[in-house]
């Protein structure tokens, strides 16, 4: 089966229910988190956003609306985006290392990154893009019939799809199929821990080190994000962190240094972190491609302030791709690209140093 | 668009115009932006709603002041071109109370067909066919005017891109429309303060609800920024008959009034800008906070105008308020 495969290519029972409507009931639940105010106006507590919305109105996500004073999600098994892509493009390193994960999306995202790769799908409301029916159920079917070990929720923000998350995530727990979030981590605690009661492992992406680029370019805050991290860490949920690094806005040595203390200090040296190269795209087409060196030298400055396992992303071949232990420094995983091409480890354990590298590494 | 050519006042219409308020405004507009308020304080009769008569009547009144002529119908020709296809952007989102006015839609309907508008060359368009329904547009038998809400015609694939704002354009606004009338309501906004012209333009966007953050600025003077809004919009005309002070978008009937009134002009920051000051001045009349103290001044009315924009003029002493 080709890695990226489109769930239209596939000949799926589950395809009869075409693009809904908002009106749409099979798509609409009631949202779990909101407080009801007076003249029929509802707070979203959600995200720290905390939108605070009008009868009939949306929030900020666009896929949630207040109903007459009942907030409702517009988005539940309304997927508008399914492929099977190996674990290693969210990117997770050290979670099954292999295999494939059943990705899929619904429409929406709490923020607006202006380099976001995924714009067509996070930045639009649900009715203005094709849509799927993909409930829980069929969702953990699908997984094990691809023979998927686990369902990845991506591409645009799970946060905005919460409940079809939490849904999904315990149907395919009792399928035997794990479940992992590829966020933003721009959330409230509560609702994030009851996320981590739910999944296995969840991938942030930490945009940037400064408030400065979180206003001026996500269109959101650091400080949520960093408490989120906080927050996973201490459920036991496996973590990993993705920078994507931009040329000029969030690329200086001290913007690094600062990000690997932060990480260190708070959430220990064993926590991932990856680097990955910016590609122009959506609002931010007015700057090159990241020079390799410049991942280089952030995974050098990181290195030097004791993280363990720090990796370079999006450029194919790169040595930095692989792990290593950090022990004796022998590659334990060997990656090329999104591929997987050797495994050192015994268990959890390096197979020559026997040092435990962390991760989730089996699928039972 | 910008300062001086927003007054639809001609030398020659001055000339060939007998009405008293084109006069007024001709004096105190000259190299200004005009804007026209027609009120009729007797607009309901002995009624709740507005009389359709009285309110094609105070159409007339307002838009004959504000190109000073001497009949609606030369007023509506230096509108529109006979053959165009003429998009009326309503504001629907909060259904009937709080919505344009379908009696006054009719009214701009009735003039547009004089006009040389073909029935079918008028396009009643928002975000939502439910929201238009909602608000009481809905085709009857034998009627050819057309409505559309985006959610059934669709956004283009490419991003109009200015400033912090990226959007996909209404369809009905970029393939279907030659030329827009904009229609928005004199509301108060939760969010960004008021809702009037510049607003009333993210119905013509997918992604609306991604500009609201900062109490819309500058997002909302950016959306205005893409050519396809600034090159096709004409006019607004800014339903007064019944306003909102308060709890706006959404139809507050405890905070409404009978404002009884039209706002016309060509320049949506002057206008905005003295749509603002009216409900300021309500808000005020009834005991409330002002905008600014409640972290909701609308800025983006400034932002529409500084250099970088130049949608139009907010400075008052560069405003014509003309009182007809």
């Amino acid at each position: 089966m080709e890695r990226r495969v489109f769930l239209q290519g596939l000949a799926l029972p589950c395809l009869a229910a075409a693009a809904g409507t908002p009106s749409d009931a099979q798509f609409t639940v009631e949202a779990r988190f909101y407080d009801k105010l007076a003249y029929k106006k509802i707070k979203c507590k959600l995200c720290p956003r905390e939108c605070v919305i009008d009868d009939r109105e949306r929030g900020y996500c666009g896929v949630r609306e207040n109903r007459g004073g009942t907030y409702y999600s517009l988005v539940h098994s309304r997927v508008c985006a399914a492929h099977i892509d190996p674990i290693e493009k969210k990117p997770l390193f050290h979670f099954l290392p292999g295999t494939m994960a059943f990705s899929v999306a619904t429409a929406g995202c709490n923020v607006n990154c202006k380099m976001c790769q995924n714009w067509d799908i996070s930045q639009v409301r649900p009715e203005q893009v094709y849509a799927t029916y993909m409930p829980p159920a069929k969702l953990a079917a699908l997984a094990r019939q691809n023979d998927c070990p686990s369902i990845a929720y991506t591409y645009s923000e799970p946060v905005v799809f919460s409940e079809y998350v939490f849904d999904s995530a315990e149907a395919g727990r009792a399928a035997g199929v794990k479940s992992v979030v590829i966020s933003g981590g721009y959330i409230q605690e509560e609702p994030l821990k009851q996320l981590c009661r739910r999944v296995d492992a969840i991938k942030i992406d930490l945009k940037a080190f400064s408030e400065k680029f979180y206003k001026e370019v996500v269109n959101g805050e650091l400080k949520p994000v960093l408490n989120a991290l906080v927050t996973i860490r201490k459920q036991n949920v496996w973590t990993e962190i993705v920078c994507l690094v931009i040329p000029t806005l969030n690329d200086s040595d001290a913007e690094f240094q600062a990000l690997a203390r932060w990480v260190k200090s708070e959430l220990g040296p064993d926590v991932p972190v990856h680097f990955s190269q910016f590609h122009p795209d959506y609002l931010l087409k007015n700057l090159p491609p990241t020079p390799v060196p410049t991942l280089e030298r952030a995974k050098a400055l990181c290195d030097a302030e004791g993280l363990h396992y720090v990796y370079i992303g999006n450029i194919p071949g790169h040595p930095a791709e692989s792990t290593h232990c950090p022990k004796c420094r022998r590659v334990v995983v060997e990656r090329v690209g999104f591929s997987v091409r050797a495994i050192s480890l015994e268990g959890a354990k390096c197979r020559f140093c026997h040092q435990i590298i962390p991760g989730v590494w089996e699928k039972a | 668009m910008r300062g001086g050519s927003q007054n639809g006042i001609t030398r020659r219409n001055l000339l060939t115009t007998g009405l008293a308020g084109a006069l007024v405004a001709r004096a105190a507009g000259a190299d200004k932006s005009t804007v026209v308020i027609a009120r009729d304080p007797a607009l309901r009769g002995a009624g709740h709603s507005p009389d359709a008569t009285r309110v094609a009547k105070l159409l007339d009144r307002a838009v004959e002041s504000f190109y000073a002529c001497d009949s609606p119908l030369e007023a509506w020709k230096k509108i529109v071109r006979p053959g165009e296809v003429v998009g009326l952007k309503v504001n629907c989102l909060s259904g009937r109370g709080a919505a344009t006015s379908v009696v006054l839609v009719e009214a701009i309907c009735e003039r547009l067909q004089q006009a040389g508008i073909p029935q079918n060359n008028i396009v009643i368009w928002d975000r939502l066919d439910s929201d238009l329904e909602s608000a009481g547009f809905r085709p009857s038998r034998g009627d050819r005017v057309r409505y559309i809400g985006n959610d059934s015609t669709g956004y283009g694939d490419e991003l109009a891109i200015y400033g912090s704002a990226g959007s996909r354009l209404a369809n009905t606004l970029t393939k279907t429309c030659d030329a827009v009338i904009n229609l928005p309501v004199l509301k108060d906004h939760g969010i960004v303060g008021v809702t009037l012209a510049l607003k009333n333009l993210f119905g013509a966007i997918h992604n609306p609800n991604k500009y609201h953050s900062d109490a819309g600025n500058p997002y909302v003077a950016d959306v205005n920024m893409f050519p396809a809004i600034r090159q096709k919009v004409r006019l607004t005309i800014c339903d007064g008959l019944t306003a909102q002070y308060e709890g706006g978008p959404s139809y507050m009937p405890q905070w409404s009034w009978p404002y009884n009134g039209l706002l016309v002009a060509r320049d949506p920051v002057a206008l905005d800008y003295i749509g603002w000051q009216i409900i300021e001045h309500k808000r005020a009349e009834m005991g409330m906070k002002s905008l600014r103290e409640l972290k909701r001044e609308p800025l983006y009315i400034a932002t529409a105008a500084d250099s970088a924009h130049r949608l139009g003029v907010n400075d008052p002493a560069r405003i014509a308020r003309v009182e007809v």
